[in-house]
């Protein structure tokens, strides 16, 4: 089959990549530009761990074609922060152990960024509603729920910078 | 304060070890994206391979076509049982005692069974291939319902053991019979029933459903011919016990073969067994002479791998009119689909079901397990609990509500009245096992008394009034649960997998510096064992949680152990962890004492560091004796500092827990909306109070989808009807509670740090505590029982049948 040229700009720098048609953005970031840190858990659009931001929304990339994403920005988990200055959801995640086995992690983390900056002052049911397209097996969300209300809170503060 | 005792404090806190709720190491890779799954993986000249699976739930195979799939360009093999059977690897041995096929071997056998392994150059063309071989099928009768396995006209299954009498489990009495497994005194049980003034008698069916981690199985085979070594990477709970089957299987020397489990994706028993995408993926690579990708896609992981419970116990209990109780009798029909694969230690066909006498002191008791073949996926794995305990603590958890309706009495009291008491323990439960440590009794009143019991009974009393008088059209449901756990499979002289006692172990390396790195025979698959294990050394050796490195999962460099399931690594490799620690204080000690000049008896250890006694500014630190060890000679000890241990447990553990759940229940849409979780573990030493508390959330929510939707249906011709997160039901954020957690801690007696294991706890006693409380709000109208999984349809059903709607 046919491959189409893609310019994306992934996590702030400008990529070049090839794609089939029916080629979904999920298989081209993983396996073409190597961002592992979306994953694959479903295939169906349910379980979230494969969210990205495109253009500001939120988007499970399991179920968008690579070639829809031409000329998009896209931040994943690899772009919201790094070694030496994680994002603070990525810190408030780590603090109220709101992750076990980290494979729903980047999503999570990737989907309640693009919550907060909808909305910086969510409420715990805001949350809950906010992050319900992203699935978790281990822990129970609350603690989640906790992280991402710790976040917005700090990020809240005056001094805070994200 | 003083400030020597200060400074003990400080020097204490410093080393993060038991008790503190440490930070977790892993979490700086998982929340940066930087987890290192399966999937992840890529080598150069990778292949990928993909399934062709049956539609059908039972079917002879005609033939397969594979002209066209082979045609298609990147397509490398396409691989059926006829390939695979030179190698004898058609077949393989279960975890069961009985054998599976690998791919499709003259017909299938459930739906979703592996016919083909396509092998290509990318996902899509693998794919693109699947849908090209032709498989010719001829439909057979398909058996679905175990309780027509044995009729004159059931269909014979497993024709290849159509004629055995004898299976691994004892005689068996017909072609779909696998075993029959009992336990207990049957006709004393009988007796005790036949004579009691009460006995309540139900029907509880627990059932199938799948433990659906959100990463899926997966494996990377790479065969290297010039080193003649395998290499297997995947999402194996039992890495070590993968690498003997593989070898016994291919042929390939253990030594070269390395597994590895590399970060894992969930597991709750799902990654125990050994699946058809490994052992294809292993001949593709060998055949191909390149690395060989297989990873499940969501359908096949529902449908396919491993799916649990599927029990149906047909109970009695027995008691005399104050609620004492005399005897329980138990017959399971277990379902255990088209090939005995549970994953079970050897002698215990049926796990550890005989823990189902439960938190009581029950005199006599009777138990018969019959496993049985239907068409459909063979598993039977414990989804988040010890063999089969979840199984026996629903059980026993809804015949004392059985029993409390038929005795007129309150479900609290009746436990409190029948609790194994404290001064009992050790205790010997009629079918079997000594119960090593417990206090019931103080932990249910604690729980009582934090969610005021008796006023939430006077509140469920005033909501019947109210809904008889049409002042509402809620009810409010109370769901009880106290629940004994066995777990930390397990003492070797009972527990083996594939004749590998469950042992496990740790080695440990301190280096000249005075860090450490430690390795085990577990694997983590979000438990945190590199946070945990940590701190069970840093207490028994006095070097900080944070200068030891834990590893696991990599069998060239870690020791042999059974993996991790069944809530044993704490158990068993925690206890090896703090056994070898022990060694590596013992030979410090002597160079300690070597150092200061004394004899080894004249130290005592605290808490870093060796202090002769009565001289406390006499000491020797962990560190200094480390540096020692590689830098000076030591007359008569060796020199380094390293240490490993082999734990064998003398006994299992016994958490236990007493949770209570207040729902209330919306009669017209069947809606249930959680008020209230309470929940209380005793899983003795707590090591991380917060890696503690995330455990139980999440167990209970597992155990909130088992209970209130999450179930793998069949329709009548073996047709998976939850075949997808579309309708298999996984709660989200919005439906999950808030729950309270809370503790009493009454340490293992025999494990050197009294610890039981705590992961599995809240979906063995989650289970039975949310189905309870649906229960439990139709009792007033007469409701003795209802069948999980109580989704809405369901309990707008029952509501129905009792007559509410009218």
């Amino acid at each position: 089959m046919s491959k189409t040229k893609l310019t994306l700009n992934v996590n702030g720098k400008s990529v070049e990549a090839e794609a089939e048609p029916r080629e979904l953005l999920i298989h081209v970031l993983r396996e073409q530009l190597e961002i592992t840190g979306p994953h694959i858990g479903c295939e169906t659009s349910h379980c979230g761990a494969c969210t990205v931001e495109i253009d500001g929304r939120s988007v499970k990339s399991c179920t968008m074609f690579a070639i829809q994403a031409q000329g998009t920005e896209i931040t994943t988990i690899e772009g919201l922060g790094n070694p030496d200055k994680l994002h603070v959801l990525q810190e408030k995640f780590k603090e109220h152990h709101g992750l076990q086995c980290g494979y729903c992690t980047p999503g999570m983390i990737t989907r309640a960024h693009r919550l907060l900056e909808e909305n910086p002052n969510p409420t715990e049911e805001d949350v809950r509603f906010g992050i319900a397209g992203n699935l978790c097996r281990c822990t129970g969300y609350q603690n989640i729920v906790k992280a991402v209300l710790a976040a917005a809170d700090e990020l809240n503060q005056p001094e805070a910078v994200a | 304060m003083s400030a020597a005792e200060e400074t003990m404090q400080e020097r204490q806190a410093a080393l993060k070890g038991l008790g503190t709720s440490r930070k977790r190491v892993e979490d700086a890779r998982f929340t940066q994206g930087k987890g290192n799954y399966v999937d992840d993986i890529k080598m150069p000249n990778m292949l990928f391979g993909d399934f062709v699976r049956s539609q059908h739930a039972h079917a002879r195979v005609v033939s397969i076509d594979k002209t066209a799939a082979l045609e298609l360009p990147g397509v490398v093999a396409v691989l059926t049982a006829e390939d695979l059977e030179p190698l004898s690897l058609h077949w393989m041995p279960t975890l069961a005692g009985d054998k599976q096929m690998v791919l499709a071997d003259g017909k299938v056998l459930f739906q979703g069974q592996e016919v083909a392994f396509v092998v290509a150059e990318d996902r899509y063309i693998a794919a693109d291939a699947v849908d090209l071989v032709k498989v010719e099928y001829e439909e057979l009768p398909v058996l679905v319902d175990p309780f027509k396995a044995e009729l004159p006209d059931a269909p014979v299954l497993r024709e290849d053991i159509a004629d055995q009498k004898e299976g691994a489990h004892g005689p068996r009495r017909h072609p779909n019979h696998i075993f029959t497994w009992e336990q207990g005194d049957k006709a004393a049980a009988e007796a005790v029933i036949e004579e009691a003034p009460v006995v309540a008698e139900e029907m509880v069916y627990y059932h199938r459903t799948h433990p659906c981690p959100m990463e899926t199985c997966g494996a990377v085979a790479s065969m290297d011919k010039v080193n003649g070594k395998l290499t297997l990477w995947g999402t194996f709970q039992a890495p070590h016990v993968v690498r003997t089957v593989a070898s016994l299987l291919s042929g390939i020397a253990e030594h070269n073969i390395r597994v590895v489990s590399p970060d894992i994706g969930g597991g709750f028993g799902n990654k125990v067994g050994v699946y058809p995408g490994y052992v294809c993926s292993i001949v593709a690579s060998i055949v191909t002479g390149q690395p060989v990708k297989w990873i499940e896609d969501r359908m096949e992981n529902l449908s396919a791998t491993a799916f649990a419970r599927d029990y149906w116990m047909q109970g009695k209990i027995a008691a005399t009119k104050e609620g004492k109780i005399l005897g329980l009798w138990c017959h399971t029909t277990a379902d255990h689909g088209a090939f005995d694969a549970c994953a079970d230690p050897t002698k215990y066909p049926a796990g550890f079901m005989n823990i189902c006498t439960g938190s009581y002191d029950i005199p006599t008791a009777y138990l018969a397990v019959d496993g049985i073949y239907t068409n459909k996926a063979p598993g039977g794995v414990a989804y988040r609990c010890s063999f089969r305990v979840t199984e026996a603590a629903y059980f026993i958890e809804r015949m004392i509500e059985v029993l409390a309706i038929k005795l007129n009495m309150d479900a609290a009291d009746l436990r409190a009245l029948n609790f194994i008491k404290k001064e009992q323990f050790p205790y010997q439960s009629a079918l079997g096992w000594e119960y090593d440590s417990g206090d019931y009794h103080t932990a249910w009143n604690k729980a009582l008394d934090a969610v005021d019991y008796r006023g939430l009974r006077q509140q469920q009393s005033q909501q019947v009034e109210d809904f008889k008088a049409g002042k509402t059209r809620k009810l409010m449901g109370i769901g009880l649960c106290h629940f004994t756990e066995i777990v930390g499979a397990g003492p070797v002289k009972n527990c083996d997998i594939l004749g590998m006692g469950m042992f496990d172990s740790c080695e440990i390396r301190i280096h000249p510096t005075g860090s450490a790195i430690a390795r085990l025979g577990t694997i983590s698959q979000g438990q945190g064992h590199a946070t945990t294990f940590a701190q069970i050394l840093a207490t028994e050796i006095g070097i900080s949680a944070d200068d030891i490195t834990i590893e696991e999962g990599d069998t060239d460099t870690a020791p042999y152990g059974l993996g991790t399931y069944g809530s044993r690594s704490t158990p068993v490799a925690g206890a090896a962890t703090a056994m070898a620690g022990r060694k590596i204080r013992a030979k410090a000690q002597m160079i300690a004492a070597y150092l200061l000049e004394v004899h080894d008896n004249d130290l005592e250890w605290e808490i870093d560091r060796f202090v002769v006694k009565g001289a406390p500014e006499r000491f020797k630190t962990m560190k200094e004796v480390a540096f020692a060890s590689y830098t000076q000679e030591i007359p008569g000890v060796e020199p380094g500092l390293e240490a490993v241990s082999y734990y064998d447990p003398p006994n299992m553990t016994y958490p236990f827990g007493a949770y209570i759940c207040v729902m209330d229940i919306d009669v017209d849409t069947g809606v249930t909306d959680i008020r209230k979780f309470y929940a209380l573990d005793d899983c003795g030493t707590r090591i991380n109070p917060m890696i503690i508390e995330g455990q139980v959330h999440g167990g209970l929510t597992e155990a909130l989808a088992i209970a209130l939707g999450q179930e793998i249906a069949y329709d009548e011709l073996g047709n998976v009807k939850t075949g997808s997160l579309m309708d298999f039901f996984i709660p989200t954020s919005w439906e999950t509670p808030n729950y309270e957690t809370d503790f009493t801690e009454t340490p293992s007696p025999h494990h050197p740090i009294g610890a039981k294991g705590v992961g599995e706890s809240p979906n063995v006693g989650g289970v039975p505590a949310f189905s309870n409380a649906i229960n439990d709000a139709f009792r007033a109208f007469g409701l003795t029982h209802t069948h999980m999984p109580h989704d809405h349809w369901r309990i707008w059903k029952t509501a129905n049948d009792l007559g509410l709607h009218s």
